[in-house]
């Protein structure tokens, strides 16, 4: 499929999927669910374009989602800002962490950027829980505005504006797989070296990821204390927002940028369901077993499983 | 003789307290087949580092194509037309062949001034330079699939791909048959032919002999030696260092 045809069927299958689930479904609750996977797809997307295609693994996604979160709170503090607008900012807030967090960090390799990115998280939480004007570590509740500002519930239009993030990020996934940027990213995934003796300006690609990585993890992060109406560092920080975007694109396949798409629909839904019927904290266990699973049966995740059959069967 | 691609002087590199380059003074002819010889760990792969950009010297100055080099990172001295294959060979390999190549025609090709491939004319330059060193059947593969001497072809057919000037092809025939050293050296003679100054890192004297038309010795970090291949290893100096006193 060509680039321009991508995003013509790709839109109208997402404003196909909103009109008909606007439509069609009732109960509130399947809006809460699908948010929630939603932004797994995002973080997962987001999560991959500097550990899938740029080879950076990075253990740091609650940090840039809280930064996006913590932004919005700061805006609804002392703004009236529409939160489409929060979102811009909490990804341009998060950009710059990612920024950064690149800058200081990406002369390291391997696991000791991973460590990096973890101590990351820690630093930014520590900062949050001191810092009292957004609650600290006692959490803070934010308001709903009373009114959705489109047609239907508060939850639908969350629900509405995440989709159309999904789409934006999946979309820049897609084309960032199939560019010159791309096929940049994965030459320093596989060797820097000799990357960088092709012509590759390493430093300059791998800050473009972290940055780009960053801001849609933060722009997923600016609607949650609306969602949640309750925001705490121990929750916006969560440790399972770092471990499922790591184990989405594993579990999915980290090449394509359908990969973590398949593996966040597939473990969010699988949670999601586990929450409303045995328990929620079943989650990280669920997601733990399949990651061990997965790395052991299928090492390049889903998308490679069927990749690899095909290729057998042409043979 | 044109002017020189190539000047180096006073060049050091040191790793803590230990020396690996002192003082070194090398210049290259454009157009000319250079042989670097040394017994292991003579600072080799240290200076075609140091001169790449993969390492940063210390000491002197390196000037290419009439332009100081100096302090530049690796990618840029590749687009200046410095190009360089690794010892050990670094393919991609996540991509296919054709990918491998691709990489350095659109980052470094099309990132000079004034040019600008377009996407046919960069898959027929990958077929051209695969079919070069005979991968051509192989383009869509994965470099697992290929052997230690296709590998090797690999290696040079990415360096040639940024259309350098100047390559420095760092033990490109290391752990293969005579025959096979044979193929890469038809291969490196043709590069030279087509107008690119090679400078030849290897152990394998008959292929370093064959290959230059001037040898330089390096000898724990220094150079002993600069001149005609027979004379150079003809060299007292030389004799010493490789068979011992």
């Amino acid at each position: 499929m060509g680039a321009g045809k991508y995003w013509v069927v790709s839109f109208t299958v997402v404003v196909a999927f909103l009109l008909l689930t606007r439509w069609q479904i009732g109960n509130e609750y399947y809006f809460f669910a699908a948010y929630q996977v939603l932004q797994f797809i995002v973080l997962a997307t987001a999560w991959n374009i500097l550990g899938g295609y740029t080879g950076y693994t990075n253990f740091g996604t609650g940090a840039f989602f809280a930064v996006g979160a913590y932004t919005a709170v700061v805006l609804h503090k002392t703004t009236a800002l529409p939160l489409p607008v929060m979102m811009l900012v909490g990804g341009i807030m998060s950009g710059i962490v990612g920024f950064g967090m690149g800058y200081l960090t990406l002369r390291l390799k391997g696991v000791f950027f991973a460590i990096a990115t973890l101590a990351l998280a820690i630093v930014a939480q520590t900062l949050i829980v001191n810092w009292d004007y957004v609650g600290g570590s006692r959490g803070i509740y934010v308001i709903r505005p009373q009114q959705s500002p489109i047609y239907g519930s508060y939850i639908q239009y969350l629900y509405s504006l995440m989709l159309a993030l999904t789409w934006i990020s999946v979309a820049i996934a897609r084309t960032i797989e199939r560019s010159t940027l791309g096929l940049g990213f994965n030459a320093i995934r596989d060797d820097e070296q000799a990357a960088e003796a092709a012509g590759v300006p390493t430093l300059r690609l791998k800050l473009i990821s972290t940055t780009l990585s960053g801001a849609l993890m933060g722009m997923s992060g600016a609607p949650l204390p609306y969602y949640v109406t309750y925001l705490d560092p121990a929750s916006s920080f969560n440790l399972s927002y770092a471990v499922n975007s790591v184990a989405m694109p594993m579990i999915g396949g980290m090449t394509s940028w359908i990969g973590p798409v398949i593996g966040a629909v597939l473990l969010g839904t699988i949670q999601q369901l586990a929450t409303v019927t045995i328990s929620s904290a079943l989650n990280l266990l669920i997601v733990g077993v399949l990651l061990i699973a997965f790395v052991i049966i299928a090492p390049n995740g889903i998308v490679g499983l069927v990749q690899s059959r095909r290729r057998a069967r042409r043979r | 003789m044109a002017s020189p691609i190539l000047e180096v002087s006073g060049l050091g590199k040191r790793f803590g307290g230990f020396v690996a380059l002192e003082n070194i003074n090398i210049t290259v002819e454009t157009g000319e087949r250079l042989g670097l010889i040394g017994p292991n760990g003579s600072g080799k792969s240290t200076l075609v580092n140091c001169l790449s950009g993969t390492l940063h010297h210390d000491s002197g100055s390196i000037v290419f194509g009439g332009r100081p080099i100096d302090g530049l990172p690796a990618y840029q001295r590749t687009r200046l037309g410095l190009a360089r294959s690794f010892q050990l060979p670094k393919p991609f390999r996540s991509l296919n062949l054709v990918d491998n190549l691709r990489i350095p025609l659109l980052y470094t090709v099309n990132a000079r001034h004034g040019a600008h491939l377009s996407g046919a004319e960069i898959a027929e330059r990958c077929r051209a330079l695969l079919t070069d060193v005979g991968l051509a059947d192989k383009a869509l593969h994965l470099p697992r699939d290929l052997t230690q001497v296709e590998m090797r072809k690999l290696e040079l057919a990415r360096a040639v791909a940024s259309a350098p000037r100047l390559l420095f092809a760092d033990e490109a025939m290391a752990g293969l048959s005579p025959s096979e050293v044979e193929e890469i050296l038809v291969v490196l003679f043709r590069l030279n032919e087509a107008g690119i100054t090679i400078v030849l890192i290897e152990h394998i004297m008959r292929a370093v002999m064959s290959f230059s038309t001037r040898l330089v010795v390096l000898v724990a970090g220094q150079k002993i030696a600069d001149g005609a291949p027979q004379e150079a290893i003809r060299n007292p100096e030389v004799e010493r260092a490789y068979l011992g006193e």
